[in-house]
């Protein structure tokens, strides 16, 4: 019998420079897009941020392996980032959570598969699955508002908050990080149609306003 | 634009619901041992209530989690929300007066 030989597959070479985001191409086109002063509204993607998803019951000993290894609390209901060690984790579900992190991908994702080895749920490494797009700017609200069902209001839809949406039909993770600035998560897939709908949005701002 | 109550997320937009159909239709015991005709039954024949009427959603644009509702199918208000899997609840709240949904945001 054949004895099987695993063979190492791990790329040795830096490759991250081959790598183009999935809204590399309208770079320049979110550049032109941007407004400045009393109106204005910036856009830019930030690319290859880590992201794994984590699918565990909520107080389950898998879930507790899981908070120690991250470093902060899992989110207990809809809207709650929880933050720590340079890790943020968005609730999408009562047992769905999306952690974002600057960290290399294929570490934090072994380090909390290991964590939670032996329990029901999963880590899956979801870095390529969305983008990350950032507006900014006192017309942010605004340019959101033309597409996205929730009630954005500061007296509703805290700084901090996260949740799962549609923006321009297109499903997304939105989550406010300042009195101005939001990040949006869309799927790869949608970066392209979403990106486009954005700077369509914001384009009535390049204008003075008209009463 | 009529807001539906998610369990899990609080009021949301209906654009964000996929609706499921009639609630509680059972799946059959034995399936073998059904004729051609009571499967179609099983499968195609729903009730078409006018008034409150328990059917299935699912809070497709947010946490995907399924869940129960009584909605009233003349004037679409939902009376009663409550998980999959659980019976109807035997007395769903009356109705309010007012045309408003009864669930709701401010916007």
């Amino acid at each position: 019998m054949a004895e099987l030989t695993l063979v190492e597959t791990t790329a040795t070479q830096d490759i991250s420079a081959l790598r183009s985001s999935p809204a590399a191409h309208l770079a320049g086109v979110f550049e032109e897009a941007c407004t400045q002063g009393a109106r204005g509204v910036q856009l830019r993607e930030v690319p290859f941020q880590t992201m794994v998803g984590l699918r565990v019951a909520q107080d389950s000993d898998g879930a507790h392996r899981l908070e120690e290894a991250l470093g902060t609390l899992l989110p207990d209901r809809h809207g709650i980032v929880t933050a720590g060690s340079g890790r943020s984790v968005i609730w999408l579900a009562p047992d769905e959570f999306l952690v974002i992190s600057a960290e290399e991908s294929a570490d934090l994702t072994k380090a909390l598969q290991e964590a939670l080895y032996g329990h029901p749920g999963s880590v899956i490494d979801l870095s390529a699955n969305r983008t990350t797009f950032e507006l900014n700017g006192p017309s942010s609200r605004a340019v959101l508002e033309k597409g996205c069902p929730l009630d954005l209001h500061p007296r509703i839809f805290k700084e901090g908050t996260a949740v799962n949406t549609n923006i321009g039909h297109v499903p997304v993770v939105l989550w406010k990080t300042g009195a101005e600035n939001y990040r949006i998560y869309p799927r790869a897939s949608f970066a392209d149609y979403l990106g486009r709908w954005l700077i369509d949005a914001m384009a009535e701002f390049k204008a003075p306003e008209t009463n | 634009m009529i807001q539906i109550q998610c369990p899990n997320c609080g009021p949301r937009d209906e654009t964000e619901f996929h609706y499921g159909g009639q609630a509680h239709v059972a799946y059959p015991e034995n399936p073998d041992a059904l004729s051609d005709e009571e499967w179609a039954r099983y499968l195609f024949y729903r009730e078409n209530t006018k008034g409150q009427f328990a059917e299935r959603w699912s809070h497709s644009g947010g946490c995907r989690k399924w869940f129960n509702a009584i909605r009233d199918t003349v004037t679409y208000r939902f009376s009663a929300v409550y998980p999959a899997g659980s019976p109807r609840p035997d007395n769903a709240p009356a109705q309010p007066d007012s045309n408003d949904p009864i669930v709701g945001g401010t916007k």
